[in-house]
């Protein structure tokens, strides 16, 4: 064993000296264009976010112009902008309705659809189907159930008049209404993701599970849900993920304004149009970033406990 | 997307950039500000087509932005960008190589663009087409420093909108005052009626209210000053539009804040409502036919005899010229043949939902609605453009339409309202 451990070093120059001209060009290669990508496509604008988050920066202009307004962009999101305290308590809410609700309903599907119901493809296709609709069409559809005046829901509940919901606009009640419609594309999304994770076990833990005498519930608790311990985590993350850049459904129906704010589509209010805050809007992104980091984070510390 | 034209492209543009959102517009907005520093100076001379960017995206404007730049001697090339795509980047637009002419808006809108020396003086342009307009179009048409930035093509004015047939069964008259306006609201409300239609799921029909109110009581100067942000918006001029709005807000459609303005009309179509105070456009919603010539309107009614009803409402769309045009010379030949009777008829024909800018255009063709609009726009002694084009469109989108939401939410907080409003319209102005 010593003499091996001895001899190793000597061997190990020798094997780089065998990679031909074209190796090394590959390998340069295949370490460089992913580096610059991303650089150049994630790291680099979220440093410029951050940076351009202490400036007035309205867009116009060359960099030269650009003022250092130092924390004002932060107190100002903080003390006197009106949708921030909204957006920030809608995001957790959502977050932690999707946990509650989609995700662990799309999981539950897919457990059902694993068990090789009759007509299990349709039902795959039928839950799979919100996540392939386009964005126009999701909202144009959840306008038409929703709708005050003409929407299918006042209509089956019966109500007439001042009695009608306005599902839309009532601010105590829209972001429910658009978590439903969210949750309705989660669920499929979650479920499809689990149904993959759950072809993938092998079918022998279940043969040897059944054959020690475990039954349904205690197959999927004590066996099938360990081995798919990494769908799980990859599950959690889409969640989060899912929650903090929420955004269409609600820029559909209003922009997210009135009991629709988001931190997303806030940020999307500053930056996007003529004459935009960039300054302003860059500090609501970078609180974004931050609030991401930290559960980023924790998922780190959670991967590489396990390693150890 | 603030626009008060409705336009079909709005949600799949919106769903192309969804995922370049966050990231992808953060960094074009900085690359953007990186190639400005290095941009070279191709303008001057020249020759070759001119160029036109145009933001008449939806079929029936694009056809007649086609038959106009027909008449045109020269030849123009035009690039089409969807409606609000063009709105929402104009800033990239017009640093990066915008077209040598291009579509905009009046009022502050333009002006902020000409303040900023991104867009090019047309003032010798005007000195041959000034004659063909109005003082009041000359005034849009001009920045903060005297020298005009913008040919008008058309306009569409603001005004209370109402059924003829409707009114002729229940025996209504138009309102000339605020107390006739009421009285009958109460009495539409007596008949079973909406007195007005309201939808402001968009955040921008609100607006529309507001401006009149505004201009009826503290008069068309004040709308500029407060607009520019040279007035207080917690001061107690401000304070007396919010609070005669409240007292209107009973004759209002309820549950405004989850209807769109097209579902509003919707009601005021079926003969559920009786009048509805928004855009030209509105005809739209209306089947061609005898539906919509039963539209009819009247002017907002007077609050205060000593400020009158002469101030109207009419956002108007046209031309402006890029800072350093390719081509100046073809640049400022178009701009003088847009600035014609004969070129806004080449426009009106394919496209009559509008009214044209110009003193001689062909009226024959006007629909009832078309001329009536003219008379007003043409007797008003003043012309705003609407709240979001008067004012910079930061503020209006990002304070002044959750704020006019908020109130319909809650009127009876106008205090703190405007206190929130005049913060955050420092921190936007105070730069």
């Amino acid at each position: 064993m010593a003499d091996q451990a001895v001899r190793r070093p000597p061997r190990r120059p020798r094997r780089v000296r065998t990679l031909s001209g074209v190796d090394v060009l590959t390998v340069a290669l295949m370490v460089a264009v992913p580096t610059v990508v991303v650089v150049g496509l994630v790291w680099g604008p979220a440093l410029a976010t951050v940076l351009l988050s202490f400036t007035d920066w309205n867009g116009i202009g060359n960099l030269s112009e650009i003022n250092f307004v130092g924390w004002q962009n932060y107190e100002d999101a903080t003390t006197n902008y009106p949708p921030f305290g909204p957006a920030i308590r809608h995001n957790v809410l959502w977050l932690v309705v999707f946990f509650v609700g989609p995700t662990l309903l799309g999981v539950i599907l897919a457990v059902m659809l694993d068990r090789e119901l009759r007509g299990s493809r349709i039902y795959q296709s039928i839950f799979f189907m919100p996540v392939v609709l386009s964005l126009a069409l999701v909202g144009f559809i959840w306008q038409l159930i929703y709708s005050r005046d003409q929407g299918l829901l006042n209509e089956v509940l019966g109500l007439e008049g001042g009695a009608r919901i306005d599902f839309f606009g009532n601010p105590d009640i829209n972001l429910w209404a658009v978590l439903v419609a969210a949750g309705w594309r989660h669920t499929g999304y979650i479920m499809l993701l689990y149904l993959a994770g759950l072809k993938a076990v092998d079918p022998a833990l279940r043969e040897a599970a059944a054959v020690d005498g475990a039954g349904e519930v205690r197959t999927f608790l004590r066996v099938i849900w360990p081995v798919m311990r990494p769908v799980n985590i990859v599950i959690l993350v889409i969640t989060v993920i899912e929650s903090l850049r929420a955004f269409d459904i609600a820029w559909v129906i209003n922009k997210g304004r009135n009991g629709l704010e988001l931190i997303s589509t806030l940020v999307t209010q500053n930056v996007i149009g003529e004459a935009s805050r960039v300054g302003f809007g860059s500090a609501l992104a970078t609180i974004m970033i931050a609030i991401s980091t930290v559960f980023i984070v924790i998922y780190l510390i959670q991967v590489m406990r396990e390693q150890k | 997307m603030m626009n008060p034209r409705p336009l079909a492209g709005g949600v799949s543009a919106m769903a192309i950039r969804r995922r370049t959102l966050l990231k992808g517009a953060l960094g074009a907005g900085a690359l953007a500000g990186l190639a400005g520093c290095g941009g070279g100076d191709d303008g001057g001379g020249g020759g070759g087509a001119v160029t036109f960017g145009s933001n008449w995206s939806d079929e029936v404007p694009k056809n007649a932005i086609a038959a106009m730049m027909k008449g045109h001697d020269a030849e123009v090339s035009i690039n089409t960008v969807d409606h609000n795509s063009f709105q929402e980047n104009i800033n990239n637009y017009l640093q990066g190589g915008p077209d040598d002419v291009f579509g905009w808006f009046a009022g502050y809108r333009m002006q902020f663009f000409a303040e900023q020396g991104l867009v090019g003086d047309i003032s010798d342009v005007w000195s041959d087409i000034g004659s063909g307009f109005s003082e009041a179009m000359k005034q849009q048409a001009t920045g903060a420093d005297g020298k005009q930035y913008f040919v008008p093509l058309y306009y569409y004015p603001w005004a209370v909108f109402y059924r003829k047939s409707v009114w002729a069964e229940r025996g209504y008259t138009p309102p000339a005052t605020m107390d006739e306006f009421v009285a009958l609201s109460k009495q539409m409300q007596g008949d079973g009626l909406v007195p007005l239609s309201f939808g402001d799921s968009d955040g921008w029909p609100a607006m529309g209210t507001f401006d009149y109110l505004n201009l009826r009581i503290n008069g068309y100067d004040f709308h500029v000053e407060l607009m520019a942000g040279e007035r207080p918006w917690n001061s107690q001029e401000v304070k007396n539009v919010f609070d005669a709005w409240r007292e209107l807000l009973p004759y209002h459609q309820p549950d405004a804040l989850g209807r769109t303005w097209q579902e509003a009309a919707q009601t005021l179509l079926r003969k559920e409502s009786g009048m509805y105070l928004i855009g030209m456009f509105m005809g739209q919603q209306f089947p061609e036919g005898p539906e919509r010539d039963d539209l009819d309107f009247f002017p907002f009614p007077e609050i205060d005899p000593a400020v009158g009803a002469d101030a109207v409402e009419a956002p108007i769309d046209g031309f402006m010229m890029a800072a350093r045009p390719r081509n100046e010379e073809g640049a400022k030949d178009l701009l003088r043949y847009l600035g014609t009777a004969e070129a806004e008829d080449a426009y009106l024909a394919v496209d009559p939902n509008n009214v044209a800018a110009h003193d001689d255009a062909d009226t024959s063709g006007y629909s009832a609605l078309q001329k009536k609009s003219q008379e007003l726009v043409s007797g008003a002694k003043s012309i705003s453009q609407f709240l979001d084009r008067d004012t910079r469109p930061d503020f209006a989108s990002t304070v002044m339409i959750p704020s006019l939401q908020a109130f319909l939410r809650d009127p009876d907080d106008v205090d703190g309202l405007t206190k929130s409003i005049e913060e955050q319209k420092a921190s936007i102005f105070g730069g």
